[in-house]
């Protein structure tokens, strides 16, 4: 992996790191409204995933997805702007936190329904298949998911007809506040996807060199027409499920052992002993990735609203006739 | 309303403001203080502990520096936005410095948001309104006390009226008072507005309500009489050609299709009212409103006394054997009352025929909202000029009666020229 | 020609597949078994196993993997075997279908066909018998559209795949074997505006789908006793055509509704409160609505006719609002 790659790889985890405290402070202070979900402690799964992707592959993602839809390429201002439900956001304000989409990027969403990408990730698999295009559709969902009927419909559809789909399961422990093994019998994911006949196999999700690997290599696998492949990336969330929670249902102590394994610092460290990494390069991108992200509030908050008298827009197409 | 400094910063001081901590949440309690004045503080750490009302969360601050002073204490509950502490850089406090919350809103009169829209928009101030409603709450009833107190008009008591008669009502100047319940459908509307006589249900039975049907009546010719500015025209019309030509035709068919006279009338009566539609219609808030087609309400007279209005659509489009039919058949149900509503429908001219009981002609009053009324009367043989000699013909005399709002006498006059054109080509009325 | 409705639908299949290669058919049994209805039968040999997918039993998966495939550009046809099976894969119809293109600020369309076998009448009790068509009209995102006629079982299918959302078509199970006229060169009908199937001036009687010829059969009972009745097919369920029910009303100003969903907080419901609300004082008899009894749909034959609107309540429903 080239020095590149991994400076490209903290970068993006610091992009997706600070705006997402940002939101905190802006929620806090109720400039963004609605459930908001975070993303902190996962960075390197969106970073490694999705920068292993091609621009025409596609993406669906789940209602955390923040980090996806800042490593697709989707501009802090977009994302930020939807949060603050303006016209500029990436779904126009329709959407808020748990919907961000983005039709040029292939982003085929946030979706708040837990398992409710999966079928739409087999579909735009199919019809990349049907149509002969040499396209993988990624599919982003967590844990929870793996207790839902679709994702074992939608595994066993997508090995059945071998279409190119990568799923990514974000093993974060924790289905809102349900540790998994209170929720499942078998814990091993990738064991249980394993069991559709696709090649399935436990990634560490905290590093984000060895996401983008075990990506690179599914992804090549997919591209060659053998079928779906199956990622459990092993990952945890610092923060609440959703903004703030109690946390009555883990240990701190288990939160402050997870945060010893932070993706960024982890990487960042490697990078120095390397020689990859300075701290006055790190500063550089902290102060980038700080004018960017002070650009994107500043662009939120100056964009414009939806008129009320355009509410009913966009329920069905628009038809010039 | 009060609100914090935007962004709650100001100089190098910033306020740690009570956060919203949920979509749901609006308020808090700080449980907890887990910084006291002269703390340093950083960015993420955690300075207090909230009750959200659903749970107890750690809350953190956004700014480095120096704790200044703790503005609210431990167990007050308040809204989102409110400061809780000061962090500065650590100089003593500002002057300016908040130091005691006030609540970012001021209670407000309990009051349904329908409440609050009726008193918006009769400009009633609520916090003027003493409440009489659950917990003190104001009602609709509370706001519409203070707005000048009017005297509700009383419902009329017992008949239910269907909406589209109590319309009808209104259009044709039936009063809803005067007619039996229990429940009023367009129909009775319509008969009461047509009906000289009530005979569809036995006098004996219901002698109150031919009472009010004559009232009625007496209401609505009185209005014709008193709004209609009438004039009348009349014609004598030669029937010696169209008899003989119906004579031939009904030579022609078997008994069950034989015409009478009137059917020849009517149907010439509809075709003159087509060619001159100033007089096919109704005169509506001022204005003639031409009829949508030709339909004609046609005078029955009944066995028992009496008479019904039923109304034919468009009997200038029938071949003159179905206009023959459908008037057999309407006079049949008529007078066995079981008229369908289309019959009932409202007419747009009206035709009465009062030659069987041998009147000669008859001026007739125009039935609101219509704007003319054809009579004719008995057909006989008469003496009448042919050429230059004097012959007996039949004939008939046709009078219009017409409203002069609507149309003028030339008008008038052109209908009965066009009626009497019509009857003297009667193949054309085939 | 005379075929039958099951055979109309067939064409129309056949023509979407034949004119259109971004067209394909995907269900459960749709092509070894020939449809569960017969509605596909030998379409699989005609068109290859790559546009007669058969599923597996996995309803939210391949309704879902029919959004996605319309995301990415083809014009899936998908056959959800009954109405009640549909039940399984209403997330995936509710949640996605009906919400992606308001989510996406308009970047995103789901031109997507459901056909679905809907009703009841045939004896298969409460879990095959379903009329929950009007509960999916209650979704904005949705065009719910019930074919009733042989022309439309022929026609609607075009003009459902042209529509950029997604589209549910909804086969009343009595009707596959009904035989009627096409035209030789009957083509796409519009899925816009309800139709007028017999006209008369006493009362307004409105149907759908199963329903139409329950009205249908009641306006000629009716007219052998001297009552006129106009009798109105919705023929699209969501969005309403408001303007054909409430013209006719108009005219009749009586109005009964007969409709193979419950009661309560039905199709039916809404038409009433449509023409209450504006079409009040054209009323001149309370409206009348003729329902699926309020009880699952039983198996017994007498109880299931007890259940379901029958031709005799319509009479006499309209008797009572005729007066």
């Amino acid at each position: 992996m080239t020095t590149k790659h991994r400076e490209d790889l903290l970068r993006q985890m610091i992009r997706i790191r600070r705006f997402e405290e940002r939101c905190v402070e802006l929620y806090s202070s109720t400039k963004i409204r609605g459930f908001m979900h975070l993303y902190i402690g996962e960075e390197a799964v969106a970073a490694g995933v999705l920068g292993a992707l091609g621009p025409s592959d596609a993406v669906v993602s789940t209602y955390r997805e923040h980090g996806h839809a800042l490593a697709r390429g989707i501009s802090m201002e977009a994302v930020l702007a939807e949060m603050y439900g303006r016209t500029n956001g990436c779904s126009r304000g329709r959407g808020g936190s748990m919907h961000l989409f983005d039709a040029g990027r292939r982003f085929y969403g946030g979706n708040a329904i837990v398992g409710g990408g999966l079928p739409l990730a087999v579909g735009l698999a199919l019809a990349s298949a049907m149509r002969g295009e040499p396209v993988v559709t990624a599919c982003l969902f967590g844990d929870g998911a793996v207790a839902e009927g679709e994702f074992h419909e939608c595994l066993n559809l997508a090995a059945l007809w071998r279409l190119p789909v990568l799923f990514c399961c974000e093993n974060n422990l924790y289905a809102m506040g349900t540790a998994l093994a209170r929720a499942q019998a078998e814990t091993d994911l990738a064991l249980r996807a394993s069991s559709y006949g696709m090649p399935s196999w436990p990634v560490d999700g905290m590093d984000p060199l060895a996401v983008a690997a075990a990506t690179e290599r599914a992804v090549e696998s997919i591209r060659g027409g053998s079928g779906p492949c199956f990622l459990e990336l092993r990952t945890y969330r610092f923060r609440a499920h959703s903004m703030y929670d109690a946390e009555r249902y883990r240990d701190r102590a288990e939160v402050e052992r997870w945060k010893d394994r932070d993706p960024i610092p982890r990487l960042a460290a490697l990078m120095r002993e390397d020689g990859e990494l300075t701290d006055a390069e790190l500063e550089t991108i902290e102060s980038e990735v700080g004018d960017e992200l002070t650009a994107a509030i500043a662009a939120a908050e100056a964009g414009p609203f939806e008129p009320v008298s355009d509410l009913t827009r966009f329920v069905y197409a628009e038809h010039a006739s | 309303m009060w609100w914090p400094r935007p962004g709650g910063r100001w100089g190098d001081v910033a306020d740690f403001l009570m956060p919203s901590l949920g979509a749901d949440m609006d308020e808090g309690t700080i449980l907890e203080w887990l910084v006291k004045p002269g703390d340093v503080v950083h960015r993420g750490d955690v300075v207090a502990v909230v009750d959200t009302s659903k749970a107890a969360v750690d809350v953190e601050c956004f700014t480095d520096g120096t704790v200044e002073k703790i503005l609210l204490p431990v167990g007050e509950k308040v809204p989102v936005g409110t400061p809780l502490a000061i962090i500065g850089d650590g100089a003593p406090e500002p002057p300016q410095a908040v130091t005691k919350p006030e609540p970012a809103t001021k209670p407000q009169p309990l009051a349904s948001p329908p409440v609050r829209t009726f008193a918006k928009q009769a400009g009633v101030d609520l916090a003027a309104v003493h409440g009489t409603g659950r917990g003190g709450a104001i009602t609709r009833a509370d706001v519409e006390q203070v707005l000048a107190p009017r005297a509700r008009r009383p419902e009329p008591a017992g008949v239910r009226v269907s909406p589209y008669a109590k319309r009808l009502a209104g259009e044709l100047g039936v009063d809803l008072a005067t007619l039996p319940g229990p429940v009023l459908h367009a129909r009775d509307v319509h008969a009461a507005a047509r009906q000289p006589v009530q005979a569809q249900r036995p006098q004996a039975e219901r002698p109150q309500a031919e009472q009010s049907m004559r009232q009625t009546i007496a209401a609505l010719m009185s209005r014709s009489k008193r709004e209609i500015p009438h004039y009348y025209l009349s014609i004598t019309i030669d029937l010696q050609t169209a008899l003989e030509w119906l004579h031939e035709y009904n030579r022609g068919v078997g008994v069950q299709d034989r015409v009478v006279p009137t059917a020849l009338l009517i149907k010439a009566t509809a075709l003159a009212a087509a060619k001159v539609p100033a007089l096919n219609g109704h005169w509506v808030g001022g204005a003639f409103r031409p009829g949508d087609g030709v339909r004609l309400g046609l005078a029955v007279s009944l066995r028992g006394g009496g008479l019904l209005v039923p109304t034919l659509a468009d009997p200038g489009a029938l071949a003159l054997n179905e206009v023959m039919r459908t008037l057999s058949d309407v006079v049949a149900r008529a007078r066995t009352g079981r008229l369908r509503s289309s019959e009932l429908a409202p007419a747009t001219l009206t035709v009465t025929n009062l030659g069987d009981l041998g009147a000669e002609s008859v001026q007739g009053v125009i039935y609101p909202p219509q704007v003319a009324l054809v009579g004719f009367g008995a057909i006989s043989k008469r003496p009448w000029a042919v050429g230059d000699l004097l012959g007996v013909r039949p004939l008939v005399t046709a009078t219009l009666a017409a409203d002069h709002r609507a149309s003028d006498g030339a008008i008038g006059a052109r209908f009965l020229d066009a009626l009497d054109k019509l009857l003297q080509r009667p193949e054309g009325l085939r | 020609m005379t075929i039958t409705y099951r055979e109309a639908l067939r064409e129309a299949l056949r023509e979407a597949l034949t004119e259109d290669e971004r067209v394909f058919l995907m269900g459960e049994d749709v092509g070894a078994y020939g449809g569960c209805f017969g509605v596909s039968l030998g379409l699989l040999e005609e068109f290859g196993p790559e546009r007669i997918r058969d599923t597996p039993l996995s309803e939210s998966a391949f309704v879902g993997a029919g959004i996605g495939a319309a995301l990415g550009g083809m014009r899936p046809i998908v056959e959800i075997m009954t109405v009640n099976f549909s039940l399984l894969a209403l997330d995936q119809i509710i949640n996605n279908a009906a919400t992606l293109r308001h989510m996406s600020g308009g970047q995103l369309g789901v031109p997507l066909v459901i056909r679905m076998t809907t009703g009841a009448g045939r004896q298969l009790a409460a879990q095959h018998s379903h009329s929950l068509e009007g509960w999916y009209a209650h979704i904005p995102g949705l065009r719910i559209i019930a074919p009733a006629t042989i022309e439309d079982a022929r026609g609607m299918l075009w003009t459902a795949l042209e529509d950029p959302d997604p589209v549910l078509l909804f086969e009343h199970g009595s009707l596959y074997n009904v035989p009627g006229e096409l035209a030789a060169d009957a083509a796409a009908v519009d899925i816009d505006r309800a139709a007028i199937r017999r006209a008369g001036g006493d009362v307004t009687l409105v149907g759908y789908g199963g329903t139409l010829r329950t009205a249908l059969t009641a306006a000629d009972e009716l007219a052998a006793d001297g009552v006129e009745a106009e009798v109105v097919d919705l023929r699209t369920l969501r969005p309403l055509d408001e303007d054909t029910v409430l013209d006719s009303v108009r005219r009749t100003h009586r109005l009964v509704i007969v409709d193979e969903g419950w009661r309560t907080g039905s199709l039916s419901a809404e038409i009433a409160a449509r023409a209450a609300e504006a079409a009040l004082y054209e009323l001149d008899a309370p409206i009348e609505r003729v329902c699926t009894a309020e009880v699952p749909i039983p198996y017994a034959k007498q109880l299931e006719d007890a259940a379901l609107p029958q031709a005799a309540d319509v009479v006499a429903a309209a008797r009572r609002a005729v007066g």
